[in-house]
């Protein structure tokens, strides 16, 4: 019972991680209709820039651990959204309204530049990071000695994703660009005849994305202590499927589909095998796109004949 | 022409002002982009501390190429007009093209079949002589599900896996020989085709395409994970070679060279496994030049063009969706057996996504459906790739950008035209932009 | 079900989540003759039938065809077997064709089930068996007929999708004929075309109910086809059919005129009487 609850506490806090990423997923296709996958590299870019502004904080000095933090978390974020805003200008905006394999075939193409860049650029080894904050709490000290811990890592993964979670929110309920997004989400067309600046709108959904798989990044460097430059395949993959089972388009239904997958992979390593873990996930999405196409969250459509 | 020149210079006066201030920004996005990443480098020491070092100068090259290099783009969209109208072949020249079009394919397969006579004695050509003819094949097989049916599929490794994997092991645990084997590689291969068409049938477009790359990527960890059955990551060696009809092609007494009675050579190998692939490449080819004309093939065709009407027209698009599956893995499959036969040796890193993601946009490149420009295609890529032999850390990188480049400028490939299947008069040739591509 | 019926649809509603499309229609088809349906849009003629021909399964009711192959229930059978088995074949409002196929490729594509099972599926066709070149030969003919029918043997290697708006609209009945149906069901063959372009169509399918005996059920808008040619006309508002009669009788129905003019039957009456 203990053992559960410490998988169910792991697995959430890898899910929010993953739903952090799949709200990036499930904008931008619910926006432009395309599936982003140079997302997941994104999450890796992320992760990696807010490990070099770590360490360059530590070098000069600084020792106060939330100031580092923050300063890591602002930096991470503001670079990481130039990035997912310059692959939007170049990549995917020529390409508008081209046919819609083009879109795909050049987010894989823009994958593979970003994999291949932070490999060339940073080295092709994982790089580990001393652990930046320790400590945690004990929640419960069973019979047979198996301690349940809620790390400190833990609580500022999941409260940074449960402020930003409502931060955004806010953001899409209540600003003028949220409505212009969704707007655009519904018809394009309409809402640039209405006065909406489309191109600008599709470039923020891709900032905002960007910004939130940085701060998704960081926490996976904190959490798991390392980065290196292949984390965005897998991961991008995970999420998703995190965005799929939630219901594509449903913000609330990518973080949902986040900790689902989170917990599916914790308890499936900590009870089945460690190795065939990623092989869950993928089947999850398999199995979510043949029978629940829609998603937990999703809106159904029906076919015009 | 020369008003025009002068009329260009004159407007590029004010223009200069525009160029460079794109540039600068170009440049300034890029300073942002580069700076931690390239300015600072980043090491993990062997004590598994983590050091790091600057490296601004590196930082200041790639800075002023992003800003040279965002000044010579804009010149050139000035000179050549927008990227979709560029065009490497003028338009008068197109004529004298097609008529060597004509010649062309005559002529490129005389060439391939005497590559091994001209180049007998450079091993190097012959190797990627061999290594281009199995891309080619396999951008046929693919081509079948991408091209013609219009089918999504970004995991076609892992019938090109299948196929490798079923080979080395009946080889290795049954000693059976290569020309049974390759028979049983393509069915089993043809038999996964159809377990990963049944459940994606009902999807389009980009779902399909990531749920077959899901299915490619657990091939590949079922592969590496399942380590009694295939070895796991150290894959499976000592893979038996092909012996032409059962005559080894070994210095021994009973070998080829023996029995020919001319001095034996290990070059003999190569080039029997250049006409082996040669050979599989043109049964892929004829097979489905004849497909496309059966009404299996055009129900391919008419199910990329629009499913709707085709079950309107009583075609079982479930069982058409599930044949081009099946017929694209079986060549697949026979690819991948041969990939086996000729390293001797294979393990799961053959076979990722990389992979799946190369053949696709040979197909792509091709022009998706024609059987030329998949094969001109796939020389170009891995012509390519072999230029890269000693910048092999950059390949992705150029790779991924000429995909991004490709779809920017010419997303329907080089060949811009789909053939008829039949025709009452003439043989007109159809303008891609009236094809469909498919959603799968 | 009449014995002179092709088609009989009883009771039939279509329901999308909280909307009715079609509620509790019963209409039917005779044999051998043009049914109209009709009615202002959105009145639910097109689900009707996409009902029909399998693309929706409806909410309840039941759709009964019977000819000389035999007798189905249509709203059980999936989408391409009614096409297949039932042999009913069906156009569409905004044309499918195949536009990257020729004119030809489109209606051998038509031809597909037949040619199939004369190549063998397949394997005795890759093989360039007698048999099968025989059928292929045969296939073409038809195709040939119907593209000389519709007035277009000179673009049959033409890319449909090049071809001219009216061209394309007959194409695509040309294409519906080679599936040799006993129902031909055509969703606004009309639309958009010129008054030469309907006298044209109307020609066509007058003679395709003469020398082919197939029925055929019509979704207009324009009346100077519907009335010229249906032998019977059924009149769709909101889902639930408000008249049907012949034309002349649908032409003088006050509910009808009613419908079309989106006032209410009183103020049509009054209208007509204060014209007459």
């Amino acid at each position: 019972m203990d053992y559960f609850a410490q998988q169910l506490i792991n697995g959430l806090v890898l899910g929010s991680i993953y739903g952090l990423i799949a709200i990036g997923y499930t904008m931008v296709y619910g926006i432009v209709g395309m599936i982003n996958f140079a997302h997941g590299d994104i999450f890796m870019i992320g992760g990696f820039i807010a490990l070099i502004t770590f360490l360059i904080l530590v070098s000069i000095g600084l020792t106060a651990v939330p100031v580092i933090l923050l300063l890591v978390l602002l930096v991470s974020m503001a670079i990481t959204s130039l990035y997912g805003w310059t692959i939007e200008r170049i990549a995917y905006r020529p390409l508008r309204h081209s046919f819609r394999l083009a879109p795909m075939l050049s987010a894989i193409g823009m994958s593979f530049v970003l994999t291949n860049f932070s490999q060339v650029a940073q080295g092709a080894r994982v790089k580990p990071v001393p652990p930046i904050i320790t400590g945690g709490y004990t929640l419960h000290e069973g019979a047979d000695g198996f301690v349940v811990r809620l790390s400190n890592i833990q609580i500022i993964v999941v409260i940074t994703t449960i402020v930003l979670l409502a931060l955004f929110t806010w953001l899409v309920a209540r600003t003028r660009l949220g409505r212009d997004m969704r707007a655009c989400e519904q018809d394009q067309t309409m809402a640039s005849l209405l006065g909406v600046d489309v191109d600008r709108t599709i470039s923020m959904t891709f900032v905002i994305g960007a910004a939130l798989a940085a701060v998704a990044g960081m926490m996976y460097l904190l959490y798991y202590g390392l980065v290196d430059f292949f984390m965005g395949f897998v991961a991008g993959i995970k999420a998703f499927t995190a965005a799929v089972l939630g219901g594509i388009g449903s913000l609330p239904g990518a973080m949902l589909g986040g900790l689902l997958i989170g917990l599916i992979e914790t308890l499936w390593a900590a009870y089945f095998s460690t190795e065939y873990k990623d092989v869950a996930a993928f089947s999850i999405l398999i199995v979510v796109l043949i029978f629940l196409p829609t998603g937990l969250l999703g809106r159904p459509e029906v076919e015009k004949v | 022409m020369a008003a025009n020149a002068s009329q260009a210079k004159t407007a590029r006066g004010p223009d200069a002002a525009f160029i460079l201030k794109k540039a600068v920004i170009s440049a300034l996005v890029a300073l942002v982009l580069f700076s931690l990443m390239i300015g600072i480098r980043t090491e993990a020491g062997s004590d598994g501390q983590l050091t790091w070092w600057t490296r601004f100068g590196d930082l200041a090259a790639m800075v002023a190429v992003v800003f040279g290099g965002s000044i010579v783009m804009e010149l050139l969209r000035r000179w050549w007009g927008p990227v979709d109208t560029v065009r490497v072949v003028p338009p008068s020249a197109q004529k004298v093209f097609s008529f060597a079009g004509r010649a062309l394919v005559p002529a490129l397969l005389i060439f391939t079949f005497l590559v091994p006579v001209i180049f007998y004695d450079e091993r190097y050509i012959l190797d990627l002589g061999i290594l281009v003819l199995t891309y080619v094949m396999l951008g046929w097989g693919l081509n079948v599900v991408v091209g013609l049916a219009g089918l999504l599929d970004l995991g076609y490794v892992a019938f090109y896996a299948v196929g490798a994997y079923s080979y080395a092991l009946l080889a290795t645990n049954f000693g059976l020989s290569f020309w049974i084997c390759l028979p049983l590689a393509g069915i089993l291969a043809a038999f996964f085709g159809v377990l990963l068409g049944f459940p994606v049938l009902r999807l389009r477009g980009d779902y399909l395409a990531i749920v077959t790359l899901a299915f490619g990527e657990i091939i590949r960890l079922v592969i590496i994970n399942w380590q009694t059955l295939t070895g796991g990551p150290n894959g499976i060696s000592g893979i038996p070679r092909p012996t032409m009809f059962g005559i080894p092609l070994t210095p021994g007494d009973d070998g080829l060279a023996t029995l020919l009675r001319i001095e034996f050579s290990p070059t003999h190998r190569i080039v029997f496994l250049f006409y082996l692939i040669l050979a599989l490449a043109l049964l892929t080819n004829w097979v489905t030049i004849r497909l496309r004309r059966l009404p299996i093939g055009r129900a391919w065709e008419a199910l990329r063009e629009d499913e709707v009407a085709c079950r309107a027209l009583g075609i079982n698009t479930t069982t058409t969706k599930l044949t081009a599956f099946a017929t694209g893995a079986m060549f697949g499959g026979f690819a991948g057996a041969f990939f086996a036969t000729r390293q001797g040796f294979i393990s799961p890193e053959s076979f990722t996504f990389h992979e799946s993601a190369l053949v696709l946009a040979i197909v792509v490149l091709g022009g998706m459906g024609s059987q030329l420009g998949v094969a001109l295609a796939a020389l170009a890529m891995i012509g390519g790739f072999e230029l890269f032999r000693g910048l092999e850390q950059f390949r992705m990188l150029v790779f991924g950008g000429a995909m991004v480049l490709l779809m920017i400028w010419r997303p329907r490939g080089l060949i811009g035209h789909r053939a008829p299947t039949v025709f009452l008069e003439r043989n007109t040739a159809i303008s891609s932009d009236l094809v469909k591509e498919g959603h799968g | 079900m009449n014995i002179n019926d092709i088609l009989s649809v009883e009771n039939l509603t279509m329901r999308f989540g909280g909307i009715v499309a079609v509620n509790d229609l019963s209409f039917t088809a005779e044999r051998g003759k043009i049914t109209a349906l009709i009615g202002p849009n959105g009145a639910g003629k097109t689900t009707v039938f996409n009902c029909i021909t399998g693309f929706y399964k409806p909410t309840s009711g039941t759709i009964k065809l019977r000819h000389s192959d035999g007798e189905w229930r249509l709203e059980r059978l999936n989408d391409f077997r009614i096409s297949k088995i039932a042999r009913v074949a069906r156009t569409f409002q905004n044309i499918r064709l195949f536009p990257g196929m020729t004119a030809l490729e489109n209606l051998m594509v038509a031809q597909h089930n037949t040619l199939m099972r004369a190549s063998g599926f397949t394997f005795l066709g890759l093989f360039g068996v007698p048999s099968y070149r025989a059928a292929e030969k045969a296939a073409i003919d038809l195709a040939r007929y119907w593209l000389d029918q519709i007035g277009l043997l000179e673009r049959a290697d033409d890319a449909a999708g090049n071809l001219p708006y009216g061209d394309q609209r007959r194409l695509e009945i040309a294409r519906a004929m080679c599936t040799e149906p006993a129902l031909l069901c055509l969703d606004e063959p009309a639309a958009g075309l010129n008054a030469r372009e309907s006298a044209a169509l109307n020609e066509l399918l007058l003679k395709i109910r003469a020398e082919h005996g197939t029925s055929i059920l019509l979704i207009e808008h324009d009346m100077s086809v519907v009335m010229e040619i249906s032998d019977h006309i059924n009149v769709l508002d909101y889902g639930v059919k408000i008249a049907d009669g012949t034309p002349r009788q649908i032409r003088d129905n006050p509910k009808v005129i009613a419908a079309y003019l989106g006032a209410d039957e009183e103020e049509a009456i009054a209208v007509m009487e204060g014209e007459t």
